[in-house]
């Protein structure tokens, strides 16, 4: 996801989910949410095969 | 009288009180003493509940069979994230504070007290735990024993702090990414992380379901493999628990390491890391004869992932509160939770994909190594409030880069022995990793180098003499 269009992302998202969004924190939300993106980022871009199961696995 | 338990171990103060060559009431009154001596310097606790201590401790003096509670009389003390009946559980939050008491005791404490254990209060946190340093805005820092100046670590800060500062001998810690490793190797003391789903952590205010792990601080390895022996076994109450049968190391320590075939983590693990993290390791890998180096494979990848799944599983069990409190949370911690809450499930989801590959290629080092050793922390502990630090002439925050040795590990559940280094002025930590319900190797491990005096809770400078 571009950083640029965090700012859209978070405002939309934080809106959608029913989180208030004061301005003052918006900088801090958006170094964190470009932090996380980042880290998951260097998550998906291993590539894995398509049947590697999650780590918990739901037993009935 | 004040000075003669300070520094007792757990083992010590059970065989007095077990004899009769001393009373729990006068232990307890002794650890209530120093505790209101010390607090205002340590800000360690957060609760001190002396009248149920007291009268807890009556009962041992007046119990016929305390010769058989291996744990008679040893006063303890809990992170505010476990429920103590009466008390409200505050997770470290302004929040929880309007909630109401907890209606019953931690499955932890129940078994602890079961074995003689006498609980004197909760311990300061970070917020909901989401914290490495040990810092809370709304109850102040907890300060670190041998320099109040530095941090405590966290988040589980208050019970390194007490342990480390010698306001009791025996804490219950929680670690979801590093909160128990953290503050043993910033406090120098020892403290056990166990495989995830050993120990029940019913009746615990969570953080991160699938990475949440409670365990004991110490200052002895044999007081870490007593108290988690008293607490192992299954509970139905945590889904997670294991079904296991309780599997005793205290009878296993004394074996030492020989045949124990032990390598320093390499890689990942030697970057970033300060020159104080490098000398405790040689310290130890020269003690246990050790010349092999392994690699973890893909630990940064790894340490991302937990980053992810810490921060999304954090924001959803706090989502309510974010809608409606959101002005009541530390700052720090709801900036990083609302940026959680917005993390698509479709990057979760790949994070716990990695996580089951990254499990089996890290079993696989344990078919060749019983056990592998690395630094707790980067450095030994910052100041309080410290915001950067240099490595390699790079500026670094200081705040998510002290859990960087331990998120790896836990993110995969497996069981850590955490020995403090008693170097000077500061100490830290060394992990000693085992394979999963392995933790009798990892304290044996831990077992040997106390007795090899390389690894010790050193005295700390708040104790005076």
């Amino acid at each position: 996801m571009a950083d640029t269009n965090l700012d859209d992302f978070i405002e939309a998202g934080t809106v959608s989910l029913g989180i208030p969004l004061e301005e003052a924190w918006k900088p801090a939300v958006k170094a964190n949410l470009a932090i996380t993106l980042r880290l998951a980022e260097s998550v998906t871009e291993f590539k894995l095969p398509d049947d590697a199961e999650p780590a918990p696995i739901f037993k009935a | 009288m004040a000075k003669e338990w300070a520094t007792a171990t757990a083992f010590e103060i059970a065989a007095a009180v077990a004899s009769g060559q001393t009373r729990a009431t006068d232990i307890v009154e002794d650890a209530l003493a120093r505790i209101d001596a010390l607090n205002p310097k340590l800000n360690a606790f957060t609760a001190v509940t002396a009248k149920r201590a007291r009268a807890r401790a009556r009962s041992l003096d007046a119990n016929s069979n305390k010769a058989n509670l291996p744990l008679a009389g040893v006063p303890f003390a809990v992170k505010n994230l476990f429920d103590i009946e009466g008390v409200t559980t505050l997770a470290g939050s302004k929040i929880n504070r309007a909630y109401p008491p907890a209606k019953r005791d931690a499955g932890l404490i129940e078994r602890l007290e079961a074995a003689g254990a006498v609980l004197v209060g909760a311990h300061n946190m970070g917020e909901y735990a989401y914290d490495f340093t040990g810092e809370n805005v709304h109850d102040g820092a907890s300060r670190n024993p041998h320099d109040l100046a530095h941090m405590s670590g966290g988040s589980s800060g208050g019970s390194g702090s007490a342990v480390g500062g010698c306001m009791v001998p025996l804490a219950l810690g929680s670690d979801t990414n590093g909160s128990i490793r953290v503050p043993s190797s910033f406090c120098g003391i020892f403290g056990l992380k166990p495989t995830y789903g050993r120990l029940t952590r019913a009746r615990t205010f969570p953080f991160v379901a699938s990475l949440d792990h409670l365990g004991p601080f110490t200052r002895s390895a044999r007081d870490l493999a007593a108290s988690y022996d008293a607490m192992q076994g299954p509970d139905a109450d945590d889904p997670a628990c294991t079904e296991r049968a309780p599997e005793p190391v205290t009878p296993l320590i004394e074996r030492g390491f020989d045949g124990l075939r032990i390598a320093v983590a390499g890689g990942y693990f030697k970057k970033g890391v300060f020159p104080e993290a490098i000398e405790a390791i040689a310290r130890v890998a020269k003690a246990l004869s050790v010349s092999d180096e392994v690699d973890i494979p893909e630990a940064a990848r790894a340490r991302a992932a937990a980053y992810v799944i810490t921060t999304t599983e954090g924001a959803s069990l706090h989502l309510d509160r974010l809608r409606k409190q959101a002005d009541d949370f530390d700052p720090a911690v709801r900036d990083r939770l609302i940026a959680g809450a917005l993390v698509p499930a479709t990057l979760v989801n790949k994070a716990q994909i990695f996580r089951r590959w990254y499990r089996e290629q890290v079993l696989k080092l344990f078919e060749r190594y019983d056990a592998i050793l690395a630094p707790s922390t980067p450095c030994v502990a910052p100041k309080i409030g410290q915001q950067t630090f240099e490595i390699d002439g790079v500026k670094m925050p200081v705040r998510p880069n002290i859990g960087l040795y331990t998120q790896p590990i836990s993110f995969i559940g497996l069981p850590v022995a955490a020995v403090p280094v008693p170097l000077e002025p500061l100490p830290i930590g060394v992990q000693v990793i085992a394979a999963p319900w392995r933790e009798d190797v990892a304290l044996r491990i831990a077992y040997a180098l106390e007795q090899m005096g390389v690894a010790a809770a050193k005295r700390p400078t708040v104790l005076g003499g």
